[in-house]
């Protein structure tokens, strides 16, 4: 059996060593026209700040691929041709699968913003966009990014560490709003503030405008200001990348359409990660997960079915976690931007305003976790969730999840008797 | 719709890597003005001792003393403090590896290579006394040898007089080479031990730990054997024990100090043995090695100091993982046969005891933990010593990695594998590997400095003493069943 992994991201690389675990006869085929190896995504921004060279975001050693019998295929998939099960590829011969995995992951979300395509203007999400911004970011001075989310922040970062102005228009009136609650929320917009930059909420992008050389100068937003500069970066999300499913029976919407299995509608033909938009029986909304931990999930799920054992695809109980600027942030479980109504919140923040911690509570059990600037460990709180503990248990446990280093200031009584307080329980530490 | 995929794009990111992006007007500079007073301090510093080396008069004298050495380096303090302290508390990695310093750039050479030619002089330049006697051969490559002999003699002979004063307050004897080598290494690790202090000023695990080294080096390390030696005491170091310090528990130092008059002698010979066969176990039982390697020794606390800066240059490859167990399981069947060697044939004159102890001072004593351990820091990261070469951390290592409480525990899900706290590692250790995974990091080598919590963003790692040694292992390979297994059915296939 030869099976061809189409990408080497998270879902496409998890999935190639986790079949070749399950399966040591069968050949195994990754094919990336991004890059030679499979790297960090997440890890872009420290090449570009010089935290880590390119190498050091590789997870694994070179050789890792030879010796588990991996073959790496430099090149771009121009055509998938379903009926022949072959892959032709913009250099080189075609290639015959007997199974195929779409991990392509996705890519920067436009949304027709006229100056959009002009030299100048980019997004982050791969090594190419990386390597634009090498090219853009020579002698810019300011720089403008729209939207206000993970990726938005992270290149604002990157660009501010190489004293670049940055102006970041965000269309909500609270950062990441659609995630974050009022408060961490706050607490995010006021640390970008103050380490100078220039965060503007309620600002919508409506046209990039070309200088004479032909590459942007500068933004307008709909109220009408006009910003220069000299690069543009486009942060509003990612959509997923569905090209190669163009002209073949591999049906698209959002994503590549998969059932549990994360089997398309074509034999043989599964998708993974980022692309993958997972269609959920009489549940509503289709899944469509695009954080590195999900991929990963996917990854290993696709592999236990290219490998003969059928497995439906189990996210789990959510949880994610970035990084802003030096604030950290972790969730774990379901915590709404806009408290429910029958759900109860309890926020304490630190004096410092660089700490808080959330905890949800619904129907007498705790529900979700939001901690700023705090560590807790992922497990506890996973379980805590699971076995629906209540809000007075989970308060009075409260240091069992703890997971900042040792020496570290603690605060639980301050934390649990604000908390109690709010999500109305007796607790006492 | 997606836009198309860019089948233009044909960059090698193997071949011509990222680097530093040009062309930017560069990272805004943290400095406060005091800054620059401090700078202009430490190049006072620097001139007043490079003068006293000329033979400036103020040579010998407490003004020249400390207006040399000291203020450069207290001058130094000032300006890490001053420096870091316009910036956020968080992590300083900006640039890292664009750096000449830190990225292994000419700089870095010229650093590795002054370090270098400081041991080389230290270890095995001869006495001033033997110098002047020596005759040129013939020839002008032997007159030009003596010459630069005698011309670094002259200089290092004026810097370790530029620190009587000092040694004479404290000891009651003139400096010699080695106050001069404890005088400098003891400024390095305060002045940045400071640099440390304000760096992770957001990590009071490093706060708490810098401030340990930095006290352990200058009390232990300095001031006690000094004052020792002016109370006519033998001058003890407390904080090296055997192995590391390997001739302490050769005969000739535990006769010597047994013979001690007023018992003080006896309390450090038994202070060596509970240190070698008590207290390393124990301790390293309950914490790690990290008790000593990060929190006490010299040679750790000069690398969590002075080497910072070059902490990412460690290899993390398999190959050098192999090395390290090799060389330093080797290095410690070394220094054990050597010192069973001395015992046996103590009193016999044995060639081959003598040898050995020879040997072991001029390969591993000298050139492997002073020469390369320090040299090379700018070029092979700041722990070339402790993981590759020093006996005590093999020692302490086979404890941590069989029977101690310690770990550092993984969290979950979250980790995403960006490398930071591998490529932070001094020791080289990939704990991506291990968080990737979500297992527990357990290996002999890790001196639990901490700092790949410390730079981890997602907060994935913690450095944990466990209520038992058992439940570390919990789903990784616990080295003792895996050794076991491999001698029945050999080794594991990756």
């Amino acid at each position: 059996m030869h099976v061809v992994i189409v990408g080497n991201g998270v879902a496409g690389f998890t999935a190639a060593l986790r079949l070749r675990e399950l399966d040591p006869a069968c050949r195994i085929t990754m094919i990336s026209g991004e890059s030679t190896y499979p790297y960090s995504r997440p890890a872009l921004m420290y090449v570009f700040m010089g935290h880590m060279r390119y190498q050091e975001t590789k997870p694994f050693e070179d050789r890792v691929w030879a010796e588990q019998r991996i073959e790496l295929v430099r090149a771009w998939v121009t055509r998938i041709d379903t009926e022949g099960k072959r892959l032709e590829l913009h250099e080189g011969q075609p290639l015959s699968y007997d199974k195929l995995l779409l991990a392509t992951g996705s890519q920067p979300s436009l949304y027709g913003w006229p100056g959009q395509d002009l030299p100048g203007v980019q997004g982050l999400y791969s090594l190419m966009d990386l390597h634009a911004l090498y090219q853009n970011v020579q002698g810019a001075k300011h720089a403008v990014i729209v939207g206000g989310g993970l990726i938005g922040i992270e290149l604002a970062e990157m660009l501010h560490s190489q004293g670049v102005h940055v102006t970041f228009l965000v269309r909500e009136d609270a950062y990441w709003s659609n995630v974050l609650p009022a408060e961490e929320s706050a607490m995010v917009t006021r640390l970008i503030r103050e380490a100078g930059i220039d965060l503007r909420l309620s600002s919508e992008l409506a046209e990039i405008h070309a200088g004479p050389d032909g590459r942007a100068a500068a933004v307008t937003t709909k109220a009408g200001e006009r910003i220069e500069c000299q690069l543009v970066g486009l942060t509003a999300g990612v959509s997923p990348n569905t090209q190669l499913c163009q002209g073949t029976p591999i049906e698209a919407g959002r994503g590549i359409l998969v059932d549990a299995h994360l089997q398309t509608k074509v034999p043989d033909v599964y998708a993974a990660g980022d692309c993958a938009e997972i269609v959920t029986e009489g549940e509503g909304k289709n899944l469509l997960q695009q954080v590195w931990y999900t991929g990963k999930l996917q990854g290993e799920c696709v592999a236990k079915t290219l490998a003969g054992q059928a497995t439906r695809y189990d996210a789990g109980l959510w949880y994610n976690s970035a990084k802003f600027l030096d604030l950290e942030y972790q969730t774990y479980g379901l915590v709404h931007a806009q408290p429910q109504a029958v759900e109860t919140h309890g926020w304490w923040e630190h004096a410092s305003g660089r700490l808080g911690l959330r905890v949800v509570a619904m129907d007498g059990a705790v529900t979700g976790f939001n901690a700023m600037g705090l560590r807790l460990r992922h497990r506890t709180c996973e379980r805590w969730i699971l076995e629906r503990r209540s809000p007075g248990y989970v308060l009075e446990h409260l240091a069992e999840a703890g997971f900042d280093p040792e020496f570290t200031r603690r605060y639980e009584p301050e934390v649990v008797a604000t908390l109690a307080a709010q999500l109305g329980v007796e607790a006492t530490v | 719709m997606s836009r198309p995929l860019p089948i233009a794009y044909a960059f090698d990111e193997e071949a011509a890597g990222f680097g530093a992006p040009q062309g930017t007007p560069g990272a805004p500079s943290a400095g406060a003005p005091l800054a620059w007073v401090a700078l202009v301090a430490v190049a006072l510093g620097v001139l007043s001792f490079a003068a006293q080396l000329a033979g400036a008069p103020h040579a010998g004298t407490w003004l020249g003393l400390l207006s040399g050495l000291p203020l450069a380096f207290a001058a130094s303090a000032v300006y890490f403090w001053l420096g870091l302290q316009g910036t956020t508390p968080g992590i300083k990695h900006d640039g890292i590896f664009f750096g000449s310093m830190t990225a292994r750039g000419t700089l870095a050479w010229f650093a590795g290579l002054g370090l270098t030619a400081f041991y080389v002089v230290l270890y095995w330049l001869p006495g001033a006394g033997a110098i002047a006697n020596m005759q040129a051969g013939e020839g002008a490559p032997a007159q030009a040898k003596l010459w630069l002999l005698r011309w670094t003699s002259a200089l290092f002979e004026r810097a370790i007089g530029s620190l009587d004063p000092l040694a004479l307050a404290l000891s009651g004897k003139d400096a010699d080479r080695w106050f001069l080598y404890g005088t400098l290494y003891t400024l390095a690790v305060l002045a940045f031990g400071v640099r440390m202090l304000m760096k992770y000023r957001h990590v009071r695990y490093q706060i708490v730990r810098t401030l340990s080294v930095m006290f352990f080096q200058l009390g232990f390390g300095f001031l006690i054997p000094q004052v020792l030696k002016a109370f006519r005491y033998p001058e003890y170091y407390f904080t090296y024990f055997w192995p590391l310090k390997y001739d302490y528990l050769f005969p000739s130092s535990v006769t010597g100090l047994w013979n001690t008059p007023g018992g003080v002698g006896v309390f450090m010979v038994v202070w060596g043995l509970v240190a070698t066969f008590v207290a390393t176990p124990v301790l390293t039982y309950f914490f790690g090695k990290r008790w000593y390697c990060s929190w006490v020794c010299g040679c750790g606390g000069l690398a969590e100091t002075l080497g910072d800066p070059y902490r990412q240059l460690s290899s993390k490859s398999t190959r050098a993982w192999k090395v390290e167990r090799w060389l330093i399981h080797s290095v410690l069947v070394f220094i054990v046969v050597t010192t069973a060697a001395v015992w046996l044939t103590r009193g016999t004159h044995s060639p081959l005891a003598a040898g050995l102890q020879k040997w072991y001072g001029f390969l591993i004593g000298a050139a492997f933990s002073g020469v390369i351990g320090v040299g090379f820091y700018p070029l092979m990261g700041s722990r070339v010593w402790c993981r590759f070469g020093c006996p005590m951390a093999a020692v302490l290592g086979v404890f941590q990695r069989c029977f101690s409480r310690f770990r550092i525990t993984t969290n979950g899900g979250q980790c995403m594998s960006c490398g930071n706290c591998s490529t932070y590692c001094e020791m080289g250790i990939d704990v991506r590997a291990y968080a990737e995974k979500g297992e527990n990091v357990v290996r002999a080598s890790c001196v639990g400095c901490g700092v790949c919590a410390a730079v981890c963003p997602r907060g994935v790692l913690k450095l944990e003493n466990g209520p038992t040694h058992a439940d570390r292992f919990a789903g990784a390979e616990n080295p003792v069943q895996t050794f076991l297994a491999s001698l029945t059915q050999g080794p594991k296939v990756p």
